[in-house]
């Protein structure tokens, strides 16, 4: 082929690749001579938005990161945070969107299985999964066989790795349709002395290949999830991994075995960008190169190329680097476990990245190319224009309910709103012996064996509000889920995010990102929550249409004496009523507006972080001090809302509640609007002063709003319900709503 | 965090194979909070069993992609398995044990996926129906108690002539019920024949439940009704001294 041509058609090669063309022109003058086709294939996968957050890096800068409790923060394969002297907890969570969005099973699958391996290379026994999932309204069949998909392949992979799938949350909205998202968390438990690093070292130590063998599946999977999708997605779908749990189970088991024989100098799991990105990164962090043997990676097809060996994401596949001399007690271990280890290549102290099959030098780039020298962009922002026509909520036009009792059981009914029992009974969530609070609950609760300390778990999002007000609405969304976490009396440690937005080639995408960031940012100074670990998702848009602006957080709190636990229900008769913070007009985005009138507008409640950071450590000292009998956040659906969950706990223990509010607002605000900062605690009438003593300190205003009593809920005048009534409504109606239809394929 | 403060004088054995994954959750609760020995015994493993009691815990056994307990049966362990409950060596399946006991024809019937064809994890009501056995031998007759279930394929299936021999025999030791201790079809959370949610052989050391007793050992996971059937336990390998619960 004349060189011209060899040059176009490798050009072509990094466009269909994603790059740009400028982005191809760069690699020359920085390589110092043409790159070949295997090349070609390296830099457009490390390039990805999904491997460079080249987009999105200079924001994440702004976030802070540090805390006297933080071992690892972003740059790891997962944040590490210590919660004593000698024990630490690993997590850190991740999106799998565009594979679930194509193939729901097997993208939420190894969604899972990718964000396990990330705990596990830290050295950590992965405790605890959450997820946090986003799709179209359930009337469309295709958003509801998207919904029991993906939950069947989490259920699929998590119940069989035998990990808890503790909670989560499950929203819906039109832009979802298109790009679901599937977000998956995961928390390991390691001590301290035993965490494992992705670092290359030591020079001629050889690199390991152990797990699964390659094949063709998941090729360009990083450069797929750094595009839009347009009508012909479908088609995509070989680019989807296909998930091995029972693999994964034994990956696990002989990697945490062999970091424990000293052999092991470093460690880094195969996902995106495969082979390619694992020894790019590991040699990088170690400032070191890798030289790979092409010719001695176990293969499952026949006559894969180079440059599909360095590309493929089949799953379940992890490199190491081990002192020399320990190759055969590694292999043992992993033999033990039915699991090939193959030396594939060594450490080499120039810091290239050198690939070879057999002499046959086929690649050889320095890494920092591929790495801290990728590209980077700060792109331009502007406000959309869809805001000012969005922010305008006229409440004069907006008739008020006429029967406040009704209204209150159709958000109820709400997904947004209902019971996710139908989700989580297909998730295990108790093996491990660690569970002592379940989903469905503000948080979850683990006990730590061995010790009094409880850890407390929350995911949440919320991209109504982003919409309106990315930066209000991200900024709420740290609060809420501290809040969460205050409710079963946990104090937040640190959180880790999935940043979830459009293309950010579009100003307005951008301008979107970077005000989350800010929001973001200042809710987590103020509440003294670092962020130590997280993922960026871009370009989750089809023909043009993207979703809201959806960052959804993680945070993981801390209970020195977990026997002080809290749960949301009421548990005694007479107990009195008590609600923290403050109640304003705050209709704009709430689910009351999106439901009963079928409206998204307004903006978000205000984030005010003073009294957010005192009503969550009122809500906390009531805890410590054992004042209070129960806590729940309101959120979703407004008082009423959470007054009503609150009569909703397990069998035999349901309290119906008399409240009495002062008319001092429209109604409809009162009592479905979603002002921040706000929970809602049951108490006995003699711990009252103490907790307003707590609350005055705090500058938090407490208002007494009534009492537990009988087996109805009877709200002012307005509302009067049975407990029973509402408990059917809220327990059934997300599963009535999928069993419409079989969840076949629609489109 | 052990509460038993006695000496352990009895051995168990937990059996393990590549998939299983409630092997940690059952050797805690032994060792933990029974107080017991416990001991893992490797899939590969061929050498003789000499424990008081050997579980076989839950999980996915193999990966369990062909079937539940389909690969697991074959395990050089479950030889010595065979030869050790020949001599009337107690042995308890949980879960994934209970399908691998099936699949080994040392219990009676089959396992097919739950009517709904959901994964299901939840707490189910059980109604102790044979309270003579090895396993049981600290419940009262009758006795309704809350444990958890956790699996895809928990819907036991027999032949009639199986149900009525088992039935007969008194090898039926659990059914799913309600709180009030009824044995419907509501209170059946998975199409089980009879509501069967555990039985034994005709030997009676033999028990498999679909039902995970180690999850619901302590209070503070949500209940300690699971611990009875490892006291049981215990209590018939020490000679039946211990009172039965109130």
């Amino acid at each position: 082929m004349p060189a011209n041509q060899a040059k176009d058609s490798l050009l072509e090669l990094a466009l269909s690749h994603g790059l740009s063309r400028q982005e191809y022109r760069q690699i020359q003058p920085l390589l110092k001579r043409e790159p070949n086709q295997v090349e070609v294939g390296i830099f457009s996968a490390m390039w990805s938005e999904h491997c460079s957050y080249k987009s999105s890096r200079l924001h994440l800068k702004k976030l802070p990161s540090r805390g006297e409790r933080v071992i690892y923060g972003p740059g790891e394969n997962a944040g590490v945070v210590a919660i004593d002297d000698n024990l630490a907890l690993a997590f850190k969570m991740e999106s799998h969107n565009h594979p679930s969005s194509i193939e729901p099973f097997q993208g939420a699958a190894t969604g899972v299985g990718g964000i396990i391996r990330d705990i596990f290379t830290m050295g950590a026994r992965p405790i605890a999964l959450l997820n946090s999932l986003c799709f179209g309204p359930l009337e469309e069949a295709r958003n509801r066989y998207l919904l029991s998909q993906v939950v069947a392949g989490i259920a699929w992979y998590g119940n069989c790795m035998g990990i808890p799938t503790v909670g989560g949350e499950t929203r819906f909205a039109q832009c979802y349709r298109d790009n679901c998202l599937v977000n998956v968390f995961c928390l390991g438990l390691v001590e301290q002395g035993k965490i494992f690093t992705a670092r290359a070292g030591g020079v001629d130590n050889p690199v390991i290949y152990v797990g699964s063998a390659t094949g063709r599946d998941g090729i360009h999977g990083a450069t797929m999830a750094s595009q839009e999708f347009d009508e012909g997605a479908d088609q995509l779908r070989p680019t989807v991994q296909v998930g091995d749990p029972f693999t994964e189970k034994l990956l696990l088991e002989a990697c945490l075995e062999a970091m424990g024989t000293g052999c092991l100098v470093g460690i880094q799991d195969m996902g995106a960008a495969g082979l390619t990105c694992s020894s790019v990164e590991m040699a990088d962090r170690g400032g070191m190169g890798i030289e790979l043997d092409l010719s001695r990676v176990p293969v499952r097809e026949r006559g894969m190329d180079p440059y599909e060996l360095m590309l493929s994401e089949s799953q379940e596949r992890m490199l190491l680097v081990a002192r020399q001399g320990s190759e055969e007690e590694i292999k043992k271990v992993f033999e033990k476990w039915g699991l090939p280890a193959v030396v594939v290549g060594k450490v080499t102290p120039d810091g290239n990245l050198r690939v070879m099959k057999g002499d046959q030098e086929l690649a050889s780039i320095p890494t920092p190319l591929l790495t801290s020298q990728a590209p980077v962009y700060d792109r331009s922002a502007k406000a959309p224009a869809y805001l000012d026509e969005v922010r305008c909520l006229d409440l004069d036009c907006l008739a008020e309910p006429k029967d406040y009792s009704q209204c209150l059981l159709s958000l109820l009914a709400s997904p947004a709103i209902a019971s996710k029992g139908w989700i989580f009974r297909q998730y295990d969530h108790m093996v491990g012996l660690n569970t002592v609070i379940r989903p469905g609950a503000d948080a979850a609760l683990l006990r730590v064996k061995g010790t009094a300390k409880g850890i407390a778990l929350t995911v949440d999002g919320n991209g109504r509000f982003c919409y309106l007000d990315p930066r209000t609405g991200s900024g709420l969304t740290v609060c809420e889920a501290a809040r969460n976490l205050a409710c079963v009396g946990a104090r937040p440690l640190a959180l880790t995010d999935c940043l979830n937005f459009g293309n950010p080639e579009k100003p307005e995408v951008m301008w979107q990102f970077s005000q989350a960031i800010e929001g973001m940012r200042a809710a987590c100074q103020a509440l003294g929550v670092p962020v130590v670990s997280g993922n960026v998702s871009f370009y989750n848009e089809t023909s043009g249409q993207g979703i809201y602006p959806t960052p959804t957080v993680a945070m993981v709190g801390l209970m020195q004496e977990r026997s002080r636990y809290l749960t949301c229900w009421f548990k005694n008769e007479g107990d009195v009523i008590v609600l923290l913070g403050t109640t304003g007009l705050d209709i704009g985005g709430s689910e009351y507006l999106n439901i009963i009138h079928g409206r998204v507008q307004g903006t978000p409640p205000p984030l005010d972080l003073g009294l957010e950071t005192g009503v969550i450590l009122t809500c906390l000292e009531a805890v410590e001090q054992g004042l209070i009998n129960s806590a729940h956040d309101c959120s979703d659906g407004g008082l009423a809302v959470a007054l009503a969950e609150c009569c909703l706990g397990p069998d035999g223990q349901r309290y119906g509640a008399k409240i009495a509010l002062a008319e001092e607002m429209r109604l409809d605000g009162l009592l479905f609007g979603e002002s921040s900062a706000r929970i809602v605690v049951s108490l006995e009438g003699e711990n009252l002063s103490p907790l307003q003593s707590i609350a005055k300190t705090h500058k938090v205003p407490v208002k007494v709003i009534g009492e537990v009593t009988g087996n109805r809920l009877r709200l002012g005048r307005w509302i009067d319900l049975r407990v029973e009534e509402m408990e059917q409504v809220y327990t059934q109606s997300l599963e009535a709503r999928l069993a419409t239809e079989k969840g076949e394929r629609g489109r | 965090m052990s509460s038993s403060k006695h000496k352990p004088s009895l051995k168990f054995g937990v059996m393990l194979f590549p998939g299983s994954n409630c092997d940690y959750d059952c050797h805690y609760a032994v060792r933990e909070v029974l107080g017991e020995e416990a001991e893992f015994i490797w899939h590969a493993d061929g050498s003789p069993l000499r424990y008081d009691c050997i579980i076989l815990p839950g999980g996915f056994s193999y990966g369990d992609y062909l079937r539940p307990g389909a690969i697991g049966k074959f395990a050089p362990a479950m030889e010595r398995l065979r030869e050790y409950a020949a001599g009337g060596g107690l042995v308890l399946g949980i879960c994934n044990g209970f399908q691998i006991l099936l699949e080994a024809g040392l219990l009676p019937g089959a396992i097919l996926r739950n009517q709904g064809l959901k994964f299901i994890c939840q707490d189910v009501y059980l109604r102790v129906e044979k309270s003579d056995s090895p396993f049981t031998s600290l419940f009262r007759p009758g006795q309704i108690v809350r444990i958890p279930i956790n699996h895809y394929e928990g819907n036991y299936l027999a032949d009639e002539e199986t149900l009525n021999k088992v039935t007969s025999k008194g090898q039926i030791i659990f059914r799913y019920c309600d709180s009030q201790g009824r044995v419907s079809e509501e209170a059946n959370p998975n199409g089980s024949l009879a509501n069967i949610a555990g039985l034994t052989n005709e030997q009676g050391n033999i028990l498999g439940m679909m039902p995970h007793p180690e999850r619901c050992c302590e209070k503070e996971l949500g209940g300690e009704d699971g611990l009875l059937v490892f006291r049981s336990i215990t209590n018939s390998l020490k000679g039946g001294r211990e009172a039965v619960a109130g």
